[in-house]
């Protein structure tokens, strides 16, 4: 049913391109076909979905600009998807079909760690090239894997930041590093658990004192038990990590109690809307990001990452009132790294693209992308954003930085 | 096991820790209460164990919540889910629920779980995978220099559990239904027999069952957050509070709700609140071990 409804989409498409004016070649152009397996349905449904349109806005702005050139022959990508129900067995089969039953060659990512992580022991064994944007755990990146390539951040670094901007507000204010106090408060999955060991690495290097080191259950909606730890023990940094239930729930139970944290960073900000829901109690909250509009990246295709918005918004016009997300972001932008091998490559051998792909050193409206030789994206920083007066302000790393950063917070 | 006595000893140390995790654990025992009256209900009068209890929870909540977004006030949420969810029970029964009263444990336990999956794929498909909360703009009540909270929407979401749960213990008291709801659950047979209209208590039994639920999600989604995988987590807490309160009786479930409220309060404080949940899981068992070890005594009497 999906694959049909892939197909459906694919002739939409098409069909959209034939009438529009285009030159002849664009119009000859053949096929490359990706898979995918992605979360259309079940708990990723939402941000599965951000992936899938991030996919097919590449495909189409790649087609727009004559599509990929290989040789004197021009290529379309066109992706068959499956839905994996948001559920990692599924995954894995879907994945074996796509690469046995459909003959795919080229393998686009899932959504979360966890689904990725079912997925890649299978394009690992058939030796199938996957760029994915949406994993980041770093157990992704440590088993040797030769064919997985991440364009994004990988989890240890979401949070890390916050932790030097601690420090160095503590050396402003005349103060040891070591006076420092955390608390940390992350969900029990992969993803935050490595958001965690970034955190407590960094904490590590400046001698400061992890006060509180709590693990948030899956289906957290009440978080008052450790918010009262934090009023007794008054650390300086508060790190939060559980997807957007654990940012929605901090937000509201730090405005309901008061809570008076000097620095307070979670993840998942947008996602939660938590300045559209929770207001002022939102403000001077630090955010981690993968990516943000307002970030001076640009590339050939897409332009800057504030035209990426725009033009995206223009094509998915339920996106309209509301930033786009970062996830959309990095599903393009894996699209726009598949399209730079295949060129580079020069070949559509499923070994020469990887061989390209290990190679990539491409500079998008994301970001900078270069693979370790392990898979991960090494070239590109995390940002945190201070959401400010409703608005989220790019305060760290400060070389992009647009904003000051307000410190203390002050408490709503 | 420093942290846990790290914990315990803040608990001593400052002893106004006490009041606001019991005066917590009291707000949340109240709507862990209110599923499980429902699920009582069920279980009482049908003998049909509802899985998808939490999942009714979770559809008033949006329903709710989605209402607000409509821009109506959030208050009115409580009643029109109340309206809403009754339906929907109705449907369910009629659909569902009706053709497994009376088979064996393990048929209505599959049915109800099919619902439950059913309903979460659909809120899910309907309104995405995010956590959504309503927002209530009124101020919080401070108490001890400030360390102990109490919003008022959470006070007011207390007070509609009280009052929903009186009026449903008053209804059952007074009114034919009550009445003929509770000689059903004495004995089915016997109530045909004097003319009761079995089926239509069962119907009745399982849509008040699905609106109390949906009352209990418009007020969580008022003081807490919701999404559409929830529901098994209040799910499970009604099955634990009916289980350690036994069927039929309602003071007891009431009683059991705010207890465990409370006792994950302090297992999340001492254990970390990633225990917040195994906390009533481990008294599930605790129950059950308890009433297995009566239940042998009642039997060696027997012989």
């Amino acid at each position: 049913m999906m694959k049909l409804r892939g197909i459906g989409l694919g002739f939409a498409v098409t069909a959209a391109l034939v009438a529009m004016p285009m030159t002849a070649s664009a119009m000859e152009c053949e096929q490359i076909t990706l898979g995918s397996a992605i979360s259309l349905t079940g708990k990723y449904a939402t941000n599965g979905i951000h992936a899938k349109n991030g996919y097919e806005f590449a495909i189409q702005k790649i087609k727009e600009n004559g599509g990929i050139k290989i040789g004197d022959k021009c290529y379309n990508f066109n992706v068959i998807y499956y839905d994996d129900e948001s559920k990692g067995d599924r995954g894995a089969t879907l994945a074996e079909r796509l690469i046995s039953q459909d003959k795919v060659q080229y393998m686009l990512g899932p959504y979360s760690s966890g689904l990725t992580k079912a997925i890649a022991p299978v394009t690992e064994k058939y030796k199938i090239p996957m760029v994915e944007a949406e994993g980041a755990s770093r157990s992704l990146f440590n088993k040797g894997r030769k064919y997985l390539f991440a364009v994004l951040s990988t989890s240890e670094q979401y949070l890390a930041s916050a932790v030097t901007l601690a420090a160095e507000k503590a050396k402003e204010a005349g103060k040891e590093t070591s006076s420092v106090k955390v608390a940390v408060a992350v969900e029990n999955d992969p993803f935050s658990l490595d958001i965690r060991a970034g955190v407590l690495d960094d904490a590590k290097k400046y001698s400061m004192n992890v006060v509180i080191d709590e693990k948030l259950p899956r289906d957290l909606s009440d978080m008052s038990a450790i918010l009262t730890k934090v009023k007794l023990l008054k650390p300086d940094l508060l790190i939060v990590s559980g997807h957007s239930k654990g940012a929605a729930t901090a937000v509201r139970q730090i405005g309901e109690m008061k809570i008076d944290v000097p620095m307070i960073a979670i993840t998942h900000c947008e996602a939660a809307d938590v300045t559209g829901k929770f207001g002022d109690v939102a403000n001077d909250i630090l955010c981690s990001t993968q990516w943000a509009e307002t970030l001076s990246y640009e590339d050939p295709i897409f332009g800057t990452a504030a035209n990426y918005e725009k033009e995206f918004k223009a094509a998915f016009t339920e996106y309209s009132d509301k930033t786009v997300p970062y996830q959309t972001a990095q599903a393009s932008a894996a699209v726009y790294v598949f399209k730079d091998a295949f060129e580079r490559a020069k070949s559509l051998d499923k070994e020469k693209v990887r061989d390209a792909l290990a190679s990539t050193e491409l500079m998008t409206f994301y970001g900078k992308i270069k693979f370790a030789p392990e898979g991960n994206n090494i070239a590109k920083p995390m940002v945190l954003r201070q959401i400010q007066d409703g608005k989220y302000n790019v305060v760290a790393p400060s070389e992009f930085a647009s904003h000051k950063l307000n410190y203390p917070r002050m408490a709503k | 096991m420093d942290q846990v006595f790290g914990n315990i000893g803040m608990l001593f140390e400052f002893p106004v820790v006490n009041v606001k995790i019991i005066l917590d654990g009291l707000m949340i025992g109240a709507l862990f209460a209110l599923a499980a009256y429902g699920l009582a209900l069920v279980w009482g009068v049908m003998n049909v164990k509802n899985l998808a209890q939490g999942d009714f929870v979770m559809a008033g909540g949006y329903i709710a919540w989605w209402l607000t977004g409509k821009g109506l006030p959030p208050l009115l949420g409580v009643p029109i889910a109340f309206v809403m969810l009754w339906g929907i029970g109705w449907i369910i029964y009629k659909l569902v629920i009706s053709r497994v009263i009376g088979r064996d444990l393990f048929t209505s336990l599959l049915a109800t779980f099919g619902v439950a999956i059913m309903m979460a794929q659909i809120l899910n498909l309907l309104f995405g995978s995010d956590t959504q909360s309503v927002k209530l703009e009124y101020e919080t009540l401070y108490f001890f220099d400030g360390f102990v909270d109490v919003p008022i929407a959470k006070l007011i979401g207390v007070i509609m559990a009280a009052g929903l749960a009186a009026g449903v213990i008053y209804f059952m008291k007074t009114s034919r239904m009550g009445q003929a709801i509770r000689a059903t659950a004495q004995n089915p047979r016997a109530a045909r027999v004097m003319g009761i209209d079995t089926d239509k208590v069962y119907g009745f039994t399982f849509s008040l069952n699905a609106a109390i639920c949906g009352a209990a999600g418009a007020i969580i989604v008022m003081v807490w957050l919701i999404q559409p995988f929830y529901g098994i987590t209040y799910s499970i807490r009604s099955f634990v509070i009916v289980t350690a309160a036994g069927l039929g009786n309602l003071p007891g479930v009431i009683a059991a709700g705010l207890g465990i409220g409370m006792l994950e309060q302090y297992g999340a404080h001492v254990f970390g609140i990633g225990y917040q949940q195994a906390i009533a899981v481990l008294l599930l068992l605790l129950v059950l071990m308890v009433r297995l070890a009566q239940q042998r005594r009642v039997r060696q009497v027997l012989k």
